[in-house]
């Protein structure tokens, strides 16, 4: 198994740390992972993008040009990685704040509410964590109780207690996520 | 009375120190330089810590300090002697570092290591010779050649709009907090030479104590690079140098013990 | 082995220099490495091994501080960027031509000046021939994973007491700023147990004083010295390291080190499963280069493509280890652009493959 994803939006909508959890999770189901962000003038509000890689071989090229996953946070990200998705590959989207919608008939596309399901739990900080149930729901990459162990590795311990809540927010991102029509 | 009786311990009024090689001084004949070195081993010798002293020699006439002085030493790049002295000290907390630098290499293209080596208060001795002069290229413009002052690169003499003011870096590192001892003193008289011995004595005991750093200038004369015979450069030093650097110190036990701003032009 | 641990490429050179007990770091910050000086304040080394962290007011004085204390005989480093080095290329020639040991970090990005944050291999003439002035080299390590990042801090600095000469990785901002898994070695002791009868750390009655210097006035003994620095870089060869992949068969190569080779292993990878007999050889240490390797490839393959983050630099060396026996063809992205496995198959096809 070679899982390649690509997690792209804005930057403070926790792309980088969700990209973190899931190559944790990864981690502990003894994955080999990788975890390749942009970095630079984008991590101060706009485009962020991570490229993680979980596979049961040694991973080779962190860098990649086409994605089995994308996870897609903002407009800009969709039109970019849009076409970069394998044919019979997965893009997950929020579409909050889209125009354009996904219009590949060739890949499986999915729809999780993440920003107004945030909003209705009254906790934007599980936004990401809403998108990542959505993918372990869509593609079961690795196991709720792996993440759950990945959360706990990736946060720093002062802030453990917000587990519940990321967690709760997890399993809310497993029961929204729908089929784009 | 023949000469026996004459070399006895008793009559002794001047010993050369063996902390100072057989090698020939490389200085100008008349040159303060050498006054200097022997000061500093002396001190190294009567207070017995050769055996825990590291010497850092600059880019400058003394570039070959370490061929006179029989201590370990390095030899730093141009400027970079306080970087030097820093690396060395705080791996090694308890040795006697000093750097040794003139003033082209410590308030010219070493000011920030200067600067920022003072102001960390790194437990060093920093010893600055000040002859307003680089004297080892061939007496070019230095940051402290005085306004009017002719060198091989003002050959008109220093016009402050143009080429800048000389600098007072003295009184500058004074001011940072983390200098404890800051003097200025002068080697041309045998008053002068006592003086300054005693200054570098207490550059050695502020490092003991963790002070922070000890600033000892000394203003001193550059016979060649001022083209004038030694006699002639100590007594233009006298009338031209110290109504500009006064002798004296600056700052004692943390403490500024001087009217700076009436210094500060 | 401890814990498996996801980090930084930039964070995993960091706590392996803490676990290799190394006693002093001097740095400054600059994209894409600040993580090393940030995680090392992060982490106390003062309480944990008694190490030395600081911050300097340049990597001018940083060098120079490495350059002090390295003469000391302890275990030094520093880590900058592309920029940064440049400007401790004074201090690294000084550090070379006094013959003492320490570890320099570059994680590269884009340039020429102040350039692009973005990762490059746009160092590699910098790094392998010398750098700043006179006839130096350093012992040049290319890591390809953030495991390596934190394997070569230690075997960085064997090789840099070994021959008394700096070593540095050659990193970029790709392998800094990637995560992966990491697993460390225990904690070595803060002792540096090698020869120390040329450090200056005070002169006892019972030895000449030591004097660190690269001033020789004496044209003779300067002449002298550079014969000797040559004969140690001349006897690094028994120390070269590469990796090959699929070479077994392999009628084309690719030579690609770092972050390219992780590129290219895709590549090859993509290539093998279309049928296409390709191989991959990647140096580990960039000097000593391992033009022998290159050399007995040349008699092997029908084309090598050198495969870097710029605009062709290592491909020299190939070709002087290939000395003309068959085509060497260069592919590579200059000023921080990143090419992709994809990327690469097309310069496959078009260059090196091309007239076959």
């Amino acid at each position: 198994m070679t899982e390649e994803i690509i997690i792209a939006g804005f930057g403070g909508q926790g792309v980088l740390s969700m990209g973190k959890i899931l190559a944790y999770s990864g981690i502990m189901q003894e994955q080999e992972v990788s975890w390749m962000p942009s970095y630079g003038p984008e991590m101060r509000g706009g485009t962020a993008n991570v490229t993680v890689i979980l596979s049961d071989n040694k991973v080779s090229s962190p860098v990649l040009h086409s994605y089995d996953t994308a996870i897609i946070l903002n407009q800009q990200s969709l039109d970019k990685f849009e076409p970069n998705v394998k044919p019979g590959g997965l893009l997950i989207y929020d579409p909050n704040g889209i125009t354009r919608h996904p219009e590949r008939e060739d890949i499986r596309v999915f729809v999780v509410e993440a920003a107004s399901e945030a909003a209705k739990m009254a906790s934007a900080i599980t936004f990401n964590m809403i998108v990542l149930g959505a993918y372990i729901k869509v593609n079961p990459v690795v196991e709720l109780e792996n993440v759950i162990k990945g959360l706990k590795n990736s946060l720093p311990e002062r802030h453990h207690h917000l587990i519940p809540a990321n967690e709760k927010a997890i399993q809310r991102g497993m029961e929204i996520v729908r089929e784009a029509k | 009375m023949d000469i026996k009786e004459i070399i006895k311990p008793e009559n002794l009024v001047h010993k050369r120190t063996p902390l100072m090689t057989d090698a020939n001084l490389s200085y100008c004949p008349g040159c303060g330089h050498g006054t200097v070195h022997h000061l500093i081993m002396e001190v190294v010798e009567e207070l017995d810590i050769q055996q825990d002293t590291i010497g850092i020699a600059p880019v400058g006439c003394s570039v070959l300090a370490y061929d006179f002085m029989d201590i370990d030493m390095t030899q730093a790049a141009h400027g970079r002697a306080p970087a030097v002295a820093t690396g060395i000290k705080r791996l090694w907390p308890e040795k006697y570092v000093f750097t040794y630098q003139g003033d082209g290499d410590l308030a010219a293209i070493g000011t920030a290591e200067t600067i920022h080596a003072c102001n960390r208060g790194e437990n060093i001795a920093i010893f600055f010779i000040n002859n307003g002069i680089y004297g080892m290229t061939g007496g070019q413009m230095a940051p402290t050649t005085l306004e009017g002052m002719k060198s091989s690169t003002t050959p008109y003499g220093r016009d402050y709009k143009t080429m800048g003011h000389p600098i007072k870096i003295t009184e500058l590192v004074a001011q940072l907090p983390g200098t404890s001892f800051v003097t200025r003193q002068a080697v041309h008289k045998p008053g002068n030479v006592r003086k300054t011995k005693k200054a570098i004595r207490k550059a050695f005991e502020v490092q003991k104590e963790k002070m922070g750093v000890a600033f000892i200038e000394i203003v001193s004369n550059c016979n060649s690079g001022w083209k004038m015979t030694p006699n002639d450069s100590n007594k233009w030093m006298e009338e031209n140098m110290f109504p500009f650097y006064p002798l004296g110190d600056i700052k004692v036990e943390g403490k500024i013990v001087k009217d700076l701003m009436k210094d500060l032009v | 082995m401890g814990e498996l641990r996801l980090m930084k490429g930039n964070e995993a050179i960091a706590e392996a220099a803490i676990l290799a007990g190394v006693d002093a770091y001097f740095g400054y910050p600059i994209t894409p490495q600040s993580e090393v000086l940030e995680y090392l304040t992060l982490q106390r080394p003062e309480e944990r091994t008694g190490m030395v962290v600081l911050q300097a007011e340049s990597e001018i004085a940083a060098i120079n501080m490495v350059y002090g204390a390295a003469g000391t005989g302890k275990k030094v480093m520093t880590s900058s960027s592309s920029p940064g080095i440049s400007l401790k290329q004074e201090g690294i020639s000084y550090i070379a031509g006094a013959e003492l040991p320490c570890l320099i970090v570059n994680v590269v990005r884009g340039g020429p000046g102040l350039g692009t944050i973005q990762p490059s291999q746009a160092d590699y003439f910098q790094s392998t021939k010398g750098g700043g002035h006179g006839d130096y080299r350093l012992i040049v390590l290319a890591p390809a994973s953030v495991q390596e990042m934190a394997d070569f801090v230690d075997k960085g600095l064997e090789l840099a007491f070994k021959y008394r000469n700096p070593a540095l990785i050659l990193s970029d901002g790709l392998i800094g700023q990637m995560m992966e898994k990491v697993e460390f070695p225990e904690q070595k002791e803060r002792v540096t147990s090698f020869d120390q009868s040329w450090v200056t750390t005070g002169k006892t009655k019972e030895r000449e004083r030591n004097i660190i210097t690269s001033l020789n006035l004496d044209p003779e003994k300067q002449y002298q010295h550079n014969l000797k620095l040559q004969e140690k870089y001349r006897r690094m060869k028994e120390d070269i390291m590469y990796e090959t992949f699929d070479c077994d068969d392999a009628e084309f190569l690719l030579v690609a080190y770092g972050s390219s080779a992780r590129i290219c292993q895709k590549a090859v990878d993509e290539a093998r499963s279309s049928g296409k007999k390709l191989g991959l050889l990647r140096p580990i240490t960039l000097f000593p280069f391992p033009e022998e390797v290159i050399a007995k490839f040349a008699r092997q393959v029908k084309g090598i493509l050198s495969v870097e983050l710029n605009a062709g630099q290592m491909v020299e060396d190939v070709k002087l280890a290939v000395n003309g026996r068959i085509p060497v063809y260069h592919y590579g992205t200059p000023g921080g652009k990143i090419f992709t496995p994809d990327d690469i198959l097309k310069a496959i096809d078009e260059k090196l493959m091309g007239g076959y």
